[in-house]
C-alpha cells in the first residue's frame, strides 16, 4: 500500500509517538508546534501552540488526556490533548530534551541539556491529577553525566531510570535515590553518541540506536547486551515492533552533509531487521533526508517515520509482511518491495 | 617489559629495608654469569635481536679525497684553494671543514684531505660526482665517505675461498594454488588492517587466511604471478608468502621508499624513492634500485636528478610516470627499458647494463611500449617541424634494434598504443586534427604482428565526431571493444580481427547503443565483458557475452570505484574505496552477473586478487577439457550441492539456536512481568487492565430490543 505523506511541519521532524490505543499520532519538530494526527488516515487533528523553540520529544498519558512536551525553549509543557490547551509549563535553566511519563502518569522524567554553565540533568517531576495542584518542583535531580542526555526513560515499575546520550554509555539509575546502578560495557557497547532509545511494549527490553552505525538490544533489568544490528549509516531512530520479531532502524548521514550527497547515497531508508536473527529483511525508501524519528503503531499494523525533510510518512504493512517465515529459509523475503515505488 | 618498577617504588622499598641508596655502588652489583634471576635484560637480547639501529655517527658528512698531489708548504695554499673551489661547487663546506694533513718531517702533504659538509647528502653527492675526477693526468681523485673506511678496513688481507653452503630446498611458494576447492585469494586493506581471504563463493562469504595490523606503511602489491605479497615501508620493501601462509621471505632496504614494481616474471623488483634536495633550487634526487627478488641482492642502482627520470609519458603518481623502467620480452625478464630525451635506454638483465653499451637513439620520441610476449618495442614520435616531418609509429626488434615496421601518420595530435595480451595485435589509437585544426577525430591503426610483413589496417569510426572513451582487447582473443560517443550515453562497439571467411579483415560484430558505461573489463578468460559505468554513472554494471552477443545480466554497485576480475575469470569484484566517504566495501559477482555477497569496510583502501601463474596445460588440452566440460563438471556440481546443503543445514541450526536463546529470554521476561503485575496495578491506582492486552478481535453479538409490538394476525387454518 502506498504510504501516506503528512505535511504539517515546516522544519525537520524530531520525534513521533502513538497513544496507547494507536489511533493518534503525535509528532514533534524543530518548528515549535507539536501536532496530532489521526493514525489511520493521516488527517491532521490539531496542533499545540505555545512553545518558543524546537520541540525534541513528547509523551502522551495512558488515557490520552494529557501530552507532555520538552522543548529547546527551556520548558516542558503539559497540554490537554483534546483541546490543545496549555495546562502547565515547567521552566528549566537549559533546553529540555527528553520526557516520559511513568507508569500511572503521576511522574515524569525530563532531561535538560548542558547549556552555558549548566550541566546536563535528569529530573523527575510529580504530575498532579488536578492541574491546580501542579508545582514546578523536582522530586529528584540526577547530575554527573557528561555530554548531552538524548533519552531518559522509566524502567519497570518506575524503580529505575535509563539514560543514554552523547557519551555512548547507557546508565540505569535508582529513581528513588538517584544512585547509579548499572553502566553499559564500554567494549561491547556503543562507540559513538546514542541518538535514540525505544522500549519494547512490555518494557522488558529496549533498543538503542547510535551514530556508530549500529543499533543494540538490551535487557531492561540487567542491562545485558542481547543483540546488535549493524548497518552502513549512522542510526538516528529505532523502534521495536509490538507484534512481530522485527525492529526498524532509520538514519542517514549528518544533516550537514546531506546536500553534498546523492539521495540514494544517503540511504534515507527505514531498514527492517529480524529482531532475533539480526538479519536485514528489507527497507522502505522515500524520505529526502535522514530519518530522525520512527514509531510502530501499538497494533503493529503500521509504522510512521519522520525525516529531516519535514515529512511524516505513514506506512501500513502489506500482507506479505505478516507472512514472513524467515526462520527456516535461506532466502530472505524482500517483503517491502512494493514500497520502493512509493 | 615484563617487570616495570618505578623509581619511587624502589626508593620506598629501600627505606623499608634501611638501605641508603646513595651509598650503594650500583656498578659493583653484578649478576653471576649465566644467571639472570628471571629478569630479562632490556639491553642485550632485545637490542641485538632487532636490527641494530643505524647509528648517527656524525661522520657521514665527511669525505676523504685521495690521490692529491703531494706538495711542499709553499704550494699548500694554492692546492687548498683548488680543492676548495672544486668541492664548494657541490655543497657548503663547513667552517674549518677542509683539512689537509701535513707530514711533520717532510713538511709536505700526504696527498689526501678531509672535507666536511653540512649534510650527508652533500657528501654523498660529492663522492658520486668527483670520484674519478681528473685533476691532471697523474692525479685522478679517489673519493670515499669517511664512514666507508671502516668497511674497507675490514676486508681481510688474505683471500679465503667462499664457503659453499649445502643446498636446502626452498619451501613451496605456490602452495596456495593447491587449494582443494580451487578458490582464489584476495588481499584487502581497510583502516590499519591488511587481510588475505579466500573467495569462497559457495559459502557466499570470504574465508580469512591471514591478517595483520600495520602490515604496510603505504600500500600492498602482489607480484605478477602471485607468488609474493609486497609491503612498502619507510625503510624499504618486504615480500611475504610461502607454504604456511604469509611469512617474510625477503627484505629489500631502500630508505624513504615510495614506489615498487615487479618484473613480469617476478624475478626482479624495482624500488623508487625521491629525495628532497638540500638546495631548494635543485630538483629532487631520485634513487632506483633493482633487486633480485630471491636473493635480495641489489642488481643495479640508478641515481640522478628527477628531471632525468621524468621525461615523456604521462606524469602519474607523485610526479613520476611509473613504472620508469618498463619490462619487455615476456616472462623471461630479459630486458627493461626507460624513456630518455631522444633516446630509449634498453638494458639487459644478464649484465644489467645497456644493451650494446648504447641507448637506442630516436629523435623526439615521446612514448614507447613493449609487446607483452616478444622483445619488440613499439614507439611513437610526434609530428615535427610544423608538419613537414610526419609523426610515426615504429616497431623495433630487440636485441637487434632493427625496425620491423614503420608507419607515418599526418596531422596527429595524440597517439595511444594498446597491445593485445598475447602480443598478436597492436592497436594504435590516433587522434588527428580535422582540416580546420580546430577539432580532432580518432582512428585506429591495427598491426598484425604475427603475420608476414606485419600488415596494417586502418579502422575509422562511422561517426567521426565520436570520442573514444575506452578501448580494450579481449585477453587471449582476437576481438576488441570500444566505448565511443559524444553524448552523455555513449555506444559500445565490438570488432573482430578475424571474420568468418577468414579474410583477415577487421569487421564489426555489433554496436550497443546508448549505454551507461565508461570502462571496459574483459574477463581474463575472454568471451565475457563487463561494461561498467563508474564515476558519473554511479556504478552501473552490464555483464555481456560477446560470443552470443547478448546481455547476461545487469547490476549496480552504487558508487563503485574499482572493478577487478579474479585471475580465472569466474568472479568479479567491485569495490568502493576510500575516495568516497560512504559505502566503503566490496561486492563479489559471478561471471554472469549474479550478485554473490557483499562486505562493508570503513576506510577501504585496496582490493587485489592474487594473480595466478599461467596455466601449464597446452592449448590442445585446454580445448579438450572445454569440449568434455559436462563430464568434468558433474563431479563439481555434486560438491556444490553438498556445500549448499551443508550451508543451509548450518544456517538452520544457527537460526534454531538463536530462536531458542530468544525464547528463553522471553520466558524469563514473561515471568518477571507476571510477578510485577500487582505492583503495576497499584501504580495505576488499581486500574485493572494491563498494558499488554492482546489486540484480539472478538465478535460480540449484541441483540437489542428496538421495539415491541403486538399484532393480531388472521389465522388461516386451511393451510395446516
Amino acid at each position: 500500500m502506498r504510504p501516506i505523506l503528512m505535511k504539517g511541519h515546516e522544519r525537520p521532524l524530531t520525534f513521533l509517538r502513538y497513544n496507547r490505543d494507536g489511533d493518534l499520532l503525535f509528532s514533534c519538530a524543530k518548528d515549535h508546534t507539536p501536532t496530532v494526527w489521526y493514525a489511520d488516515n493521516g488527517d491532521r487533528l490539531g496542533t499545540y501552540r505555545g512553545h518558543n523553540g524546537a520541540v525534541w520529544t513528547c509523551d502522551v498519558s495512558r488515557d490520552s488526556a494529557r501530552l507532555i512536551t520538552a522543548s529547546a525553549d527551556q520548558t516542558a509543557k503539559l497540554w490537554e490533548v483534546s483541546t490543545g490547551k496549555e495546562l502547565f509549563s515547567f521552566r528549566f535553566d537549559a533546553p529540555a530534551r527528553s520526557v516520559e511519563f511513568a507508569i500511572g502518569d503521576a511522574l515524569a522524567v525530563i532531561t535538560t541539556d548542558n547549556f552555558m554553565d549548566h550541566v546536563p540533568t535528569v529530573q523527575v517531576k510529580h504530575i498532579a491529577e488536578d492541574i491546580d495542584d501542579q508545582t514546578d518542583e523536582s522530586a529528584l535531580v540526577i547530575t554527573g553525566i557528561k555530554g548531552r542526555i538524548n533519552r531518559a526513560v522509566w524502567g519497570p515499575l518506575n524503580r529505575t531510570i535509563i539514560t543514554a546520550g552523547e557519551d555512548a554509555t547507557i546508565r540505569i539509575w535508582d529513581s528513588e535515590t538517584g544512585q547509579l546502578l548499572k553502566e553499559s560495557d564500554k567494549e561491547s557497547g556503543h562507540q559513538k553518541t546514542i541518538s535514540s532509545l525505544s522500549k519494547s511494549s512490555d518494557w522488558s527490553h529496549f533498543i538503542t540506536g547510535s551514530l556508530d552505525k549500529s543499533a543494540k538490544l538490551w535487557d531492561t533489568r540487567t542491562l545485558t547486551l542481547i543483540k546488535t544490528y549493524v548497518t552502513e549509516r549512522p542510526v538516528n531512530a529505532v523502534d521495536i515492533s509490538p507484534t512481530h520479531d522485527t525492529v526498524v532502524l532509520g538514519g542517514g548521514q549528518d544533516a550537514m552533509n546531506v546536500t553534498m550527497t546523492d539521495r540514494r547515497a544517503g540511504k534515507f531508508e527505514a531498514k527492517f531487521y529480524h529482531k532475533i536473527l539480526q538479519e536485514e529483511i528489507g527497507g522502505v525508501k522515500g524520505h529526502f533526508g535522514p530519518i530522525n524519528a520512527l514509531a510502530f503503531n501499538p497494533d503493529g499494523q503500521s509504522f510512521s517515520s519522520g525525516g529531516e525533510d519535514g515529512y511524516v510518512r505513514l506506512h501500513h504493512f502489506d500482507s506479505d509482511y505478516f507472512n514472513i517465515k524467515m526462520l527456516f529459509e535461506t532466502q530472505l523475503v524482500q517483503f517491502l518491495g512494493s514500497y520502493v515505488a512509493g | 617489559m615484563a617487570l616495570a618498577i618505578s623509581m619511587e617504588g624502589i626508593e620506598a622499598r629501600a627505606r623499608e629495608l634501611g638501605v641508603d641508596l646513595s651509598a650503594v655502588d650500583l656498578d659493583s652489583i653484578a649478576l653471576p654469569a649465566g644467571e639472570d634471576f628471571g629478569i630479562l635484560s632490556d639491553d642485550e637480547e632485545v637490542l641485538h635481536s632487532e636490527d641494530s639501529p643505524e647509528l648517527e655517527m656524525g661522520l657521514s658528512n665527511i669525505i676523504v679525497v685521495d690521490n692529491l698531489p703531494v706538495v711542499p708548504p709553499e704550494k699548500f695554499d694554492k692546492l687548498e684553494n683548488v680543492i676548495r673551489k672544486i668541492y664548494s661547487q657541490i655543497g657548503v663546506i663547513k667552517e674549518n671543514g677542509l683539512w689537509m694533513p701535513v707530514n711533520p718531517e717532510t713538511k709536505k702533504t700526504y696527498g689526501y684531505c678531509f672535507i666536511e659538509y653540512n649534510t650527508p647528502q652533500e657528501a654523498e653527492l660529492a663522492r658520486e660526482k668527483t670520484n674519478g675526477y681528473k685533476l691532471d693526468k697523474s692525479h685522478i681523485f679517489a673519493v670515499n665517505l669517511l664512514d666507508d673506511f671502516e668497511k674497507y678496513m675490514k676486508v681481510p688481507d688474505t683471500w679465503t675461498p667462499a664457503e659453499i653452503k649445502p643446498y636446502t630446498a626452498g619451501e613451496n611458494l605456490l602452495k596456495w594454488l593447491t587449494d582443494e576447492k580451487a578458490r582464489d585469494q584476495f588481499v584487502i586493506r581497510a583502516g590499519t588492517l591488511t587481510e588475505v581471504y579466500w573467495n569462497d563463493a559457495r559459502k557466499l562469504a570470504p574465508e580469512l587466511v591471514f591478517q595483520k595490523q600495520y602490515w604496510t606503511d603505504s600500500f600492498i602489491q602482489w607480484s605478477p604471478l602471485g607468488t609474493y605479497l609486497a609491503t612498502v615501508h619507510r625503510q624499504g620493501s618486504q615480500v611475504w608468502g610461502g607454504e604456511n601462509g604469509f611469512e617474510r621471505l625477503m627484505r629489500f632496504a631502500h630508505p624513504m621508499l615510495k614506489l615498487i614494481d615487479f618484473s613480469p616474471g617476478e624475478r626482479y623488483l624495482v624500488t623508487y624513492s625521491s629525495h628532497e634536495p638540500s638546495n631548494p633550487r635543485d630538483t629532487h634526487r631520485v634513487v632506483l634500485n633493482i633487486f633480485d627478488v630471491r636473493t635480495g641482492k641489489v642488481m643495479r642502482d640508478f641515481k640522478g636528478s628527477a628531471d632525468d627520470y621524468t621525461t615523456g609519458g604521462n606524469i602519474g603518481v607523485s610526479g613520476v610516470s611509473w613504472p620508469i623502467f618498463r619490462w619487455g620480452g615476456g616472462k623471461d625478464d630479459k630486458y627493461f627499458a626507460r624513456l630518455g630525451k631522444n633516446i630509449i635506454s634498453v638494458y639487459e638483465t644478464n649484465t644489467f647494463s645497456l644493451l650494446d653499451k648504447k641507448s637506442l637513439k630516436v629523435e623526439n620520441v615521446v612514448d614507447f611500449s613493449w609487446s607483452p610476449t616478444d622483445p619488440i618495442i613499439s614507439l611513437f614520435v610526434p609530428e615535427m617541424g610544423g608538419g613537414n616531418q610526419p609523426a610515426r609509429v615504429s616497431l623495433v626488434q630487440i636485441p637487434g634494434k632493427e625496425e620491423l615496421r614503420q608507419k607515418n601518420l599526418f596531422s596527429v595530435s595524440d597517439c595511444k598504443m594498446y597491445w593485445q595480451n598475447s602480443g598478436e595485435y597492436l592497436a594504435v589509437q590516433v587522434d588527428r586534427y580535422t582540416k580546420t585544426k580546430k577539432s580532432t577525430y580518432t582512428g585506429f591503426e591495427l598491426f598484425r604482428i604475427k603475420e608476414r610483413d606485419i600488415p596494417i589496417e586502418v579502422l575509422e569510426l562511422e561517426n567521426k565526431n565520436d570520442k573514444i572513451i575506452a578501448f580494450a582487447w579481449e585477453p587471449k582473443g582476437h576481438r576488441f571493444a570500444i566505448i565511443h560517443g559524444d553524448g552523455p550515453r555513449p555506444d559500445v562497439s565490438f570488432y573482430t580481427m578475424r571474420t568468418a571467411n577468414n579474410t583477415n579483415r577487421v569487421s564489426k560484430l555489433t554496436t550497443l547503443k546508448a549505454k551507461q558505461a565508461n570502462a571496459l573489463y574483459w574477463s581474463p578468460a575472454g568471451r565475457f565483458i563487463v561494461l561498467a559505468g563508474l564515476k558519473g554513472f554511479n556504478g552501473q554494471l552490464e555483464f555481456y557475452n560477446v560470443d552470443e552477443l547478448e546481455t547476461m545480466a545487469t547490476g549496480e554497485h552504487f558508487m563503485a570505484t574499482d572493478i577487478m576480475w579474479d585471475p580465472t575469470g569466474r568472479y568479479l569484484a567491485t569495490a568502493v574505496t576510500s575516495v568516497h566517504e560512504m559505502e566503503n566495501g566490496f561486492q563479489i559477482w559471478s561471471f554472469n552477473g549474479k550478485h554473490l555477497y557483499k562486505v562493508s569496510k570503513d576506510h577501504f583502501y585496496q582490493f587485489i586478487w592474487r594473480p595466478r601463474p599461467p596455466s601449464l596445460l597446452t592449448p590442445e588440452k585446454e580445448e579438450e577439457i572445454s569440449r568434455n566440460l559436462k563430464k568434468y563438471s558433474k563431479k563439481y556440481e555434486q560438491e556444490d550441492q553438498d556445500a549448499f546443503n551443508q550451508l543451509s543445514e548450518q544456517d538452520r541450526k544457527r537460526r534454531t539456536q538463536l530462536q531458542e536463546e530468544w525464547d528463553s529470554w522471553v520466558a524469563k521476561w514473561k515471568q518477571m512481568h507476571e510477578e510485577e503485575r500487582a505492583y503495576r496495578m497499584e501504580l495505576r491506582d488499581g486500574e485493572a487492565s494491563d498494558e499488554e492486552e492482546e489486540y484480539e478481535a472478538k465478535e460480540v453479538e449484541v441483540e437489542e430490543v428496538v421495539d415491541v409490538r403486538q399484532e393480531v394476525l388472521a389465522f388461516d387454518q386451511d393451510q395446516e
